[in-house]
């Protein structure tokens, strides 16, 4: 049965009732440990949301998840399964850092700092322009190069710390840091300057340029012809080749376009918290995008909603894990996973009885509706 | 514990005299991004907490972090808690405890593998090229074909460091020794992956390698493994990791980090907490290679006698030990 339901039903009941499915299975794994599940879910959500300190690192969390969930659905898009936002955010990170180094000297920011983003996009696209050209100019499979070139990434990053981006007389393997003009500003400095009283958290600019970045997917995907093409080849390609689109172009373009945004996810980490190019930040984020993407149902608005969800589990399993020691980080990844299954893989296994309670409550309205008649 | 005593002697000894009167002690420890049971250090602090526990009966709390954005975030948690001393392992915290250190004078922070400049912390490096130095003896002298193996788990200077220790060993036992060196992997899964670890060592052991030296974390131990089902040699790291297979362990490099761990909590509580900077090498005994009853069977006399020798001129300053990251390079 594929009965339609309404939207609000599709787009927002579903997904919430799967989330809770997840927080019912993931409930009995901690009380399978002897814990209460019940103060788990308070501890996790009042550590995610609990105060402005936990907001501030949710929406931070929140930020890179929404950059590599926009790169995912952007390629998914146009038919491309990228696996490769954690390189490409690797990438975009050793880019923004590169510009910075090479120019926080001059001292200023009106420049350091879109030098950098642009810098970051630039890295990022260009990490993902090859394997792009490899699919559509050589059949290599997308989802084996871009997985491969996040090893790639690391490596490279691994070499150029250690050989020759390291501080000199330093233990760990990171650059020096940047000069403080290079710095995004936090937004909690910028709310108590006006007056608002809020923690410190490694939230910044990064966040409403991640809603720039949804705005502009939005306006790219659904309302220019490029977006048009990219869409029609990601329904049907050949179609697409029929109707006179350049499928070799379109890939070119939407892997870049993707490697770009997963390279912001480097701004929010390098520019805008660490202040220093260093190893691993854009650990797992690259992965986790797939998922927020998935979640999302590829659409920048639900993308933000599918990061915010993520930002919370992130936050709220840290604090967890700090109220509830038994709980391990292990666990919190698994309650993590549980979420992405229910509402990734296991999506449509509610919707037959959404469908079968709206038409049953459907018929009992009409049965009243014609015996009042 | 000799070893102890040693560490207790130079810590005071490079403590300035402040007398601050006893302070209610809550330590917290922090891991690093390897986890609490890593086999490695993390577990070996987490040993040190255990263990001013069971001395003291005073309880600590500890966390194990999941991306290094939330060592700052734990920290403050910690001290927002009235955590003190807080206790963490790995030089990834550096940047996290200097931020949280300025920021909150009056709680004390020891970091162990880092180097910070500030007067509430303490922090702890270990002269990892003189205990590898050691272990290189060894085997160089136990190997049969003059090859022996090196397994790091990132090509980072840390791991260059035990690299180059080793090395100089084995040049100081058999001038005409190979070395064959290979990390296990360019991201952070090279530190917790023992099947790569085990694989690598399978590779080193058919290019004629006899004995290998892993320090990787626990992806060491499936080199361990590895060692014990080929029947070759094997060499332990950080922890006493002899007991895991004996008869293939030819020995260990032991790290004391548990010492440090629960002698930051220890002095606190007794008030004898100081700031500074303490670099423990062979003399202070935070760094040896590990002789007990698993692998006294592969130590011969003639190899007893060079390792303690060497040992001997390198605490007494005859024997020059080149630490890789003072400069860069290794030389050898």
């Amino acid at each position: 049965m594929n009965q339609s339901l309404p939207r609000w039903v599709d787009i927002g009941l579903i997904p919430l009732a799967n989330v809770l499915l997840a927080f019912c299975a993931a409930g009995l794994i901690v009380l399978a440990i002897g814990a209460d599940p019940f103060a788990a879910v308070k501890f996790m959500l009042a550590g995610a949301l609990g105060n402005s300190e936990a907001i501030g690192y949710t929406l931070y969390y929140a930020t890179n998840y929404i950059f590599t969930g926009l790169a995912v659905a952007v390629a998914f898009h146009a038919g491309l399964f990228n696996i490769g936002g954690e390189g490409q955010a690797t990438l975009g990170g050793l880019g923004a850092g590169l510009a910075v180094l090479a120019l926080d000297h001059t001292g200023s920011a009106l420049v350091i700092v879109p030098t950098a983003i642009l810098a970051a996009a630039i890295f990022g696209a260009a990490w993902a322009a090859i394997p792009a050209y490899l699919q559509a100019y050589r059949g290599s499979h997308i989802v084996i190069t871009t997985i491969m070139f996040n090893f790639l990434a690391s490596a490279l990053m691994v070499y150029l710390m250690v050989n020759v981006l390291m501080a000199p007389g330093a233990v760990a393997p990171e650059s020096r840091d940047f000069a403080d003009t290079a710095a995004l500003p936090l937004i909690s400095d910028w709310l108590n300057a006006l007056g608002f009283h809020v923690m410190e958290s490694p939230l910044n600019l990064s966040l409403v340029f991640a809603l720039v970045a949804c705005a502009l997917v939005w306006f790219l995907v659904w309302h220019t012809p490029w977006g048009y093409e990219l869409r029609l080849m990601g329904f049907n390609a050949t179609a697409a080749l029929y109707a006179g689109a350049n499928p070799r172009r379109i890939i070119l373009l939407a892997m870049m376009l993707s490697g770009a945004l997963a390279g912001f996810v480097g701004v929010n980490e390098i520019l805008g918290v660490h202040h220093r190019l260093l190893l691993d930040f854009a650990l797992g984020y690259g992965f986790g995008g797939i998922a927020v993407a998935l979640m999302g149902r590829n659409h920048p608005v639900g993308i933000v909603f599918a990061g915010l969800l993520f930002g919370v589990l992130q936050q709220g399993g840290t604090e967890l894990t700090f109220e509830m020691p038994q709980v391990t980080r292990e666990m919190v990844v698994a309650i993590q996973g549980l979420v992405i299954l229910f509402s990734g893989a296991l999506a449509l296994m509610s919707r037959p009885w959404f469908e079968w309670s709206y038409w049953f409550v459907g018929r009992k309205l009409a049965v009243r509706k014609a015996a009042s008649a | 514990m000799k070893a102890t005593a040693r560490i207790v002697g130079t810590l005071v000894a490079l403590a300035a005299l402040t007398g601050a009167s006893p302070r209610p002690v809550a330590p917290a420890y922090v891991y690093s991004m390897g986890g609490k049971f890593d086999r490695s250090f993390s577990q070996a602090l987490y040993e040190g907490a255990e263990a001013f526990k069971r001395q003291t009966g005073i309880p600590y709390v500890d966390f194990e972090i999941s991306n290094e954005t939330q060592f700052e975030q734990v920290y403050r948690r910690f001290v927002s808690r009235g955590r003190d001393p807080i206790i963490g392992v790995g030089f990834s915290q550096t940047d996290a405890v200097k931020r949280i250190a300025k920021k909150f004078p009056n709680t004390r922070f020891t970091l162990i593998d880092g180097n910070i400049d500030l007067p509430n912390v303490m922090s702890v490096e270990f002269r990892e090229e003189e205990g590898s130095f050691l272990v290189g003896v060894l085997a160089a002298m136990a190997s049969k074909t003059g090859k022996i193996g090196f397994i790091g788990g990132m090509d980072i200077p840390l791991i260059r460091r035990f690299a180059c220790g080793y090395a100089q060993g084995m040049k100081y036992a058999d001038s005409k020794a190979v070395l064959i060196q290979n990390m296990a992997g360019t991201t952070p899964d090279a530190w917790t992956n023992p099947a790569r670890g085990g694989e690598i060592a399978q590779q080193q052991f058919d290019r004629g390698v006899d004995v290998v030296y892993a320090a990787a974390g626990s992806t060491g131990s499936g080199a361990l493994q590895a060692a014990a089902d080929r029947g070759k040699l094997a060499i332990g790291v950080d922890s006493n990791q002899n007991y895991m297979h004996p008869g293939t362990m030819l020995t260990s490099m032991v790290k004391r980090v548990d010492l440090v761990g629960a002698k930051a909590a220890m002095d606190a509580k007794n008030g004898g907490w100081k700031p500074g900077h303490a670099v423990l090498g062979l003399k202070d005994g935070g760094v040896d290679w590990a002789y007990d009853q698993y692998n006294k069977a592969l130590i011969t006399p003639a190899m007893k006698a060079k390792v303690d020798q060497a040992k001997a001129d390198i605490i007494s300053g005859k024997l020059k030990v080149h630490d890789y990251q003072s400069d860069g390079r290794c030389g050898v």
